[in-house]
């Protein structure tokens, strides 16, 4: 995704020309490094790695093997009427069978822990619409929603951009591995309070982007609690929820909400996406599910303004139907992604480099803290900085993410091919054991 | 609990009487074999007569639809696509595919090309680069209802007529242009622009060269924007031909000029190649700072990759796009005439049309009073008697009651002259009422009184939309 200055314009919105989508930070000039100068082991062994793209390139060959024996799920069964029916269908509830396929695969992705109903499943094209359609729903310009940090930086835009709404961020840090505490929810409450904000709401990620960890079952029970007490909302992204490395070690809100028979649900609503879990970003497929009616119905008749592809709505309908095939990817998926992580925390050690203890995700969070010259944003990006010209890898800072600590960094290990993976991270461990003795001639 | 979008329940624009119109076919659609008796659909504004050419097409080229590029896999390259620039090779053909279309007196530059889940996504997106809260874009009447919803609903924007009436067929005059302008002002709202869909829908007619000159000329003057809605733009199948506004510029010299930085159009593939599933829509501007903010916002409404791809390689393919715009031309040609034809055995009228899928009838002399609750009667009558489902023009803002929009390409043609013969036996049984003695008609109108409509139906601000639709 290139760059592009905006200049202000007579004639423009405020929207169009304010800053708020966010794409002049540096978390972008970081691939823009690495387009001008991509890796490759023969071509080209001196570009950047790229490690900062949460991408889900693992599993392929499972999806491509499932389209080679399913043809007539991206040709309608080269029925005129089949494609005709599909072609015309605009309908905001979204095909029928698409919404039961999503609601058995969230389903099955929470090993049957929890009920999915497919008459509450909302499509919209990709989660990044789900979550500012939720938004416009929950809250009006000015109002807040409340978001625990390190946060994955693309919020900044799809909660506020358009929709007038703030961010005030529940200050998580590393002495509980970044796990959000009752006393957190309420100093953010406050502090908005304190500034005449309205909080509307909690927005989370679980599985965390960029922790790369889940929320503990005891954090979602508090801030269940918390929402009730001060009668707000709770979105719960779980976008990663297939990418938990175990599955017994995902426990998605649904699973809170149906062992209290649902008292307080109306007040929760879930994101979910095929961008992460199945690789399929490309494709444009998000939902909202939200335990509330009114919600349910607004969120629909939104959706008009990004609605999902039939065509590929009829594809992963099909593909999405056959409990085979799911059972088998989430399974697979899983234990590569594991493998993946393993791998690189190991490598990373052996360059005395530390993480934080993660178990789902496309990523580690890494701890270069005690490389930084003082603790500061400033000395973050200096590394960061070094890092992408000098070790030449493409990583996301944590201030970019606003995390109140310096000198964390989030390392994707998903976005490679299953071939390269392996020579891609000795490449990058050599190119860091490598910066390691230059810091240390250095400092 | 909820935000003001949800709780102001009407600026969806989906509690209307439009709405009782499709809930009542979809309680009882018809169906010549299985339910003759039921409500025939022509509120629905599709093009279904050329399927048989784009699934031939598909039968043809396998490829695009298995995720195959010669042979080859292009399968992960598309899963993975999600850059908001777009596919190139798509943009490519849809820019010369829009060329084609205009007969190519005109071309476009891909790169001033943001794709859209949709036109109704483009025209929202559109909104927000161009409006903030409280501004106000002038719109031609009768419009489609959906703009209520597309152009105001989360925008905050407002919408003020153009007044258009059946004096001079509809058209925009200076006046007309000027009124509202003034209104506007009265009102303390700014006017950011016009916005105009040409062809139009509902009137089926494309908008001339004096009235697109008018328009630019006053977008100039008043330094404000124009919005060319040209979604139906492959639909214009008798003369004159179309004109796109893009047309205009150019041949006033005044491409790359001030004004036309602030001309933009909106294009999509639902209405010219029936495809509304899909979700094909574009915005078209040389305004580069606004290409460069509604390609951002575009990531709220992308297209997959996976239809853009089907899409470039069939838009690319210019023996297909040349077979398919003159033969669904002429398609669309013979449907209006079945239409108008069918229409004058009952001695009904429409206004002279070219385009669209539909024609906007005079049903004026039907009404029992000429305001909108006499036409909301007759449209009651329309919906239960002679089951048809068609669009009333308070629906569309019209300023005169009396007027229909009624669509005949959403059916086959068996059907389409079925409902004819329906609307014949209407017409004629309504005549041989009015010269019924008068207590014969009281008597009757008693019994009709019984199945009347919650008072709701009869207000005037009507806005539609359900059930996925639309246009």
């Amino acid at each position: 995704m290139a760059i592009e200055i905006v200049q202000p314009s007579v004639g423009l919105s405020k929207i169009a020309v304010s800053q708020t989508h966010g794409e002049n930070s540096p978390y972008f000039s970081g691939w823009k490094a690495y387009d001008e100068n991509p890796y490759h082991e023969i071509d080209n062994p001196s570009g950047v790695i790229q490690m900062g793209l949460a991408e889900n390139q693992v599993s392929f060959d499972l999806l491509e093997e499932y389209l080679e024996t399913n043809l007539e799920s991206a040709n309608w069964g080269q029925k005129v009427s089949g494609f005709r029916e599909n072609a015309l269908f605009q309908d905001y509830h979204g095909l029928q069978s698409f919404r039961k396929a999503m609601a058995s695969f969230m389903e099955q992705v929470r090993g049957g822990k929890a009920k999915f109903n497919p008459d509450r499943v909302v499509l919209t094209a990709g989660a990044t619409a789900a979550n500012e359609l939720l938004t416009f729903i929950l809250a009006d310009p000015g109002d807040a929603l409340m978001v625990p940090t390190p946060y994955y930086p693309g919020f900044d835009r799809d909660l506020r951009w358009r929709t007038g709404v703030q961010i005030v961020p529940i200050h998580c840090d590393s002495s509980n591995g970044f796990q959000i505490t009752p006393e957190a929810l309420e100093a953010a409450y406050d502090h908005a309070t304190s500034m005449n904000i309205k909080v509307k709401g909690v927005l989370i990620t679980n599985p965390s982007n960029p922790l790369g960890a889940t929320v503990q079952r005891k954090v979602l029970e508090e801030l269940l609690e918390f929402v009730t007490r001060k009668n707000i909302h709770l979105v719960s992204d779980e976008i990663y929820s297939g990418s938990a490395f175990c599955a017994d070690e995902f426990v998605s809100i649904a699973e809170v909400l149906e062992s209290r028979n649902y008292k307080d649900a109306e007040r929760c609503h879930i994101v979910y996406s095929l961008s992460k879990d199945l690789g399929l970003p490309g494709f444009r497929i998000g939902t909202v599910y939200s335990y509330n009616d009114q919600v349910v119905t607004t969120a629909r008749r939104m959706s008009s303004f990004t609605l999902i592809s039939s065509q590929t709505q009829f594809l992963l309908a099909s593909m999405l139907s056959d409990t085979d095939f799911t059972q088998k990817y989430i399974k697979i998926n899983r234990e590569r992604l594991k493998k993946r992580y393993e791998m690189i925390i190991n490598g990373l050690q052996k360059a005395g480099i530390e993480c934080l203890k993660g178990n789902a995700g496309l990523f580690c969070w890494m701890n270069l803290s005690p490389y930084l010259e003082e603790p500061t944003i400033k000395s973050e990006l200096a590394i960061w900085n070094t890092i992408m010209h000098e070790v030449r890898l493409n990583i996301s800072p944590g201030s970019s993410c606003h995390c109140s600590e310096p000198g964390w960094f989030r390392v994707c290990f998903a976005n490679m091919s299953e071939a390269r993976y392996a020579s891609l991270v000795s490449a990058m461990i050599i190119n860091i054991i490598k910066f390691s003795i230059f810091l240390a001639i250095i400092f | 609990m909820l935000s003001t979008k949800v709780t102001d329940c009407n600026a969806h624009g989906q509690d209307s009487s439009y709405f009782l119109g499709w809930e009542e076919y979809e309680k009882n659609p018809y169906d010549s074999i299985d339910n003759p008796n039921g409500i025939v659909q022509m509120g629905l504004a599709e093009n279904q007569l050329s399927f048989d050419t784009l699934q031939s097409w598909l039968d043809n080229n396998p490829d695009a639809t298995a995720f195959k590029k010669n042979g080859q896999s292009v399968f992960k390259e598309l899963a993975l696509f999600q850059d908001y620039h777009g596919l190139p090779s798509f943009k490519n053909a849809l820019a010369n595919f829009m060329s084609e279309i205009r007969g190519n007196n005109v071309t476009f530059d891909p790169s001033n090309l943001v794709l859209t889940a949709g036109a109704t996504s483009a025209n929202e997106t559109l909104m927000f680069c161009v409006a903030n809260p409280g501004d106000t874009f002038l719109v031609p009447t009768p419009y489609y209802p959906g703009f209520d919803r597309d152009l105001k609903w989360r925008t905050g924007a407002e919408i003020i007529p153009i007044h258009c009436s059946s004096s001079n067929s509809f058209r925009i005059t200076k006046s007309a242009l000027e009124d509202a302008y003034q209104q506007a002002q009265k009102q303390d709202y700014k006017v950011k622009g016009i916005l105009v869909t040409n062809p139009s829908n509902p009137l089926g007619t494309s908008l001339s060269v004096d009235e697109l000159q008018l328009l630019v000329n006053f977008i100039s003057t008043k330094n404000i924007h124009l919005i060319s809605d040209e979604v139906y733009s492959a639909t214009v199948f008798s003369s004159p031909n179309f004109v796109s506004v893009s047309e205009v510029l150019k041949n006033k010299n005044l491409v790359n000029s001030e004004v036309s930085k602030r001309v933009h159009v909106i294009c999509s593939l639902s209405k010219d190649l029936g495809l509304p599933g899909f979700r094909i829509g574009a915005i078209y501007s040389e305004n580069k700072d606004v290409i460069s903010a509604a390609t951002k916002m575009s990531s709220f409404g992308l297209i997959s990759s996976q239809t853009q791809y089907l899409l470039s390689e069939m838009l690319s393919d210019r023996k297909f796009t040349k077979t398919y715009l003159s033969e669904n031309r002429r398609r669309l040609k013979h449907r209006q005439e079945t239409l108008v034809k069918g229409l004058q055995k009952a001695r009904i009228r429409c206004l002279k049309g070219n385009a669209g899928l539909f024609c906007w009838v005079d049903m004026r002399h039907l009404l029992s009073s000429k305001t909108f609750l006499g036409e909301m009667e007759l449209w009651k009558k329309i919906v239960y008697d002679v089951r048809l489902n068609i669009s009333p023009g308070s629906s569309c803002h019209c300023s005169e009651p009396g007027w229909f929009r009624v669509c005949f390409a959403n059916m086959s043609e068996k059907t389409l002259m079925f409902a004819m013969q329906r609307v014949k036996s209407f017409v004629d049984a309504m005549s041989k009422k009015r010269n019924q003695p008068r207590h014969e008609q009281i008597r009757i109108s008693h019994a009709r009184r019984t199945k009347s409509l919650p008072k709701w139906v009869f207000s005037i601000s009507c806005n539609p939309l359900e059930v996925g639709e639309i246009r």
